[in-house]
């Protein structure tokens, strides 16, 4: 099971009334490669993968919905006071007419989530390296976030954010050697 | 959406505002939030590295220690702002503290 | 200006001679770090705990600065 703490991995600090960046950000909530289909994704193969490493694709998959709730606080910090009309000039418009202020985990173009961008193939390397690429994605749709707001406290969040995808590419890349490499010795190479 | 209430029945004069119920939130707060965010930081950072290290005895004591150093952390925190946790993980005082704002998304 | 890291890689686009805009003489990405390590050896040094969290890693070897590429135009140097 799960237990919530009632804390985020990393404060979330937004310093400029942005409800167009909010449109953007929806990208890493409900977007192909963002952090929902992450965890899905890690947290659905780790019943068909080998037991060592399986602790991997757990504890980055646990992870992942800390950074969807990240995720989530922007948005929210973003969209909570905005007028409607603000929202309406910020491209929102469409989202308010189905879900006012609610989230909802759609793209930034406002396509719904679906399980189609996540793959489990049951192949240990097929879906190790589906992990690997994702990340890789996830990485550059932070940098093109990063990009977006000239906002530096957001900013710092998402540089958090990428550089965690960086960490959680190079554990799946040992992944990919440990089950290539059954051998239990020391592996320095 | 607030600007739709009818002021008649709802005004901002007889409202509180939603940061006054709950623990109050002050610069404490999130300095000792902050404190636990790098001490659990590094566990996760450790517990990800340990997952394909399991061998690496230096690292498991660093993660032993570190588990060690967030207990008393987190005890100062809750006994100033409320459980960290639900479900049996933290002590509840009276009355029950853990749906009590702010959550984290609030702060 | 543009960011300079030894992680920034650059190359030429393709000018063609009826490019509607204003070409752009280079574009730029990144290669991270981890794409040189196979496996993390053991004893890495690592940030104070403080520092591990802003950057949003316990190691230098795996830490990739980004700057945001705003408000200039890529190319123009």
């Amino acid at each position: 099971m799960w237990v919530y703490e009632k804390k985020l991995q990393y404060p979330v600090r937004v310093s400029k009334c942005d409800p167009t960046m909010a449109k953007y950000l929806l990208e890493q909530y409900g977007g192909a490669d963002g952090e929902l289909a992450a965890a899905l994704r890690y947290l659905n193969q780790r019943y068909t993968i080998p037991d060592k490493v399986i602790g991997v694709l757990n504890d980055i998959g646990t992870e992942e919905f800390a950074h969807l709730e990240m995720i989530a606080t922007m948005v929210y910090k973003l969209t909570k006071d905005a007028t409607v009309e603000q929202l309406e000039c910020a491209g929102l418009g469409a989202h308010y007419a189905a879900h006012d202020k609610a989230l909802f985990y759609n793209n930034a173009s406002g396509v719904p989530f679906t399980a189609a961008y996540i793959q489990a193939k049951g192949d240990p390397l097929a879906d190790l390296y589906e992990d690997i690429a994702a990340e890789e994605k996830a990485r550059a749709t932070y940098q093109w976030l990063i990009d977006m707001t000239d906002d530096v406290d957001l900013q710092d969040s998402l540089k958090f954010l990428r550089e965690r995808e960086i960490v959680h590419a190079t554990r799946f890349r040992e992944a990919v050697e440990i089950i290539k490499d059954d051998r239990t010795q020391k592996r320095i190479f | 959406m607030s600007e739709n209430l009818n002021p008649e029945h709802v005004s901002p004069a007889n409202m509180k505002p939603e940061t006054q119920k709950g623990a109050a939130i002050d610069q404490r707060y999130y300095e000792l939030l902050e404190k636990i965010q790098v001490v659990d930081f590094a566990l996760v950072e450790l517990n990800l590295y340990l997952d394909t290290h399991p061998d690496d005895l230096k690292s498991v004591e660093q993660y032993n220690r570190l588990a060690q150093e967030r207990i008393p952390l987190v005890r100062q925190f809750q006994e100033l702002y409320g459980p960290l946790m639900n479900f049996g993980h933290a002590y509840s005082r009276f009355p029950f503290e853990w749906p009590q704002a702010p959550w984290p998304w609030q702060v | 200006m543009v960011n300079v890291n030894n992680q920034v890689r650059v190359y030429k686009p393709f000018i063609g001679p009826f490019d509607p805009c204003p070409p752009m003489l280079y574009r730029t990405y990144v290669i991270p770090p981890n794409q040189y390590i196979t496996f993390q050896p053991l004893d890495w040094p690592q940030f104070s705990l403080q520092e591990a969290l802003t950057r949003g890693t316990l190691w230098p070897n795996l830490y990739s600065p980004y700057s945001p590429n705003r408000s200039v135009q890529e190319g123009e140097a």
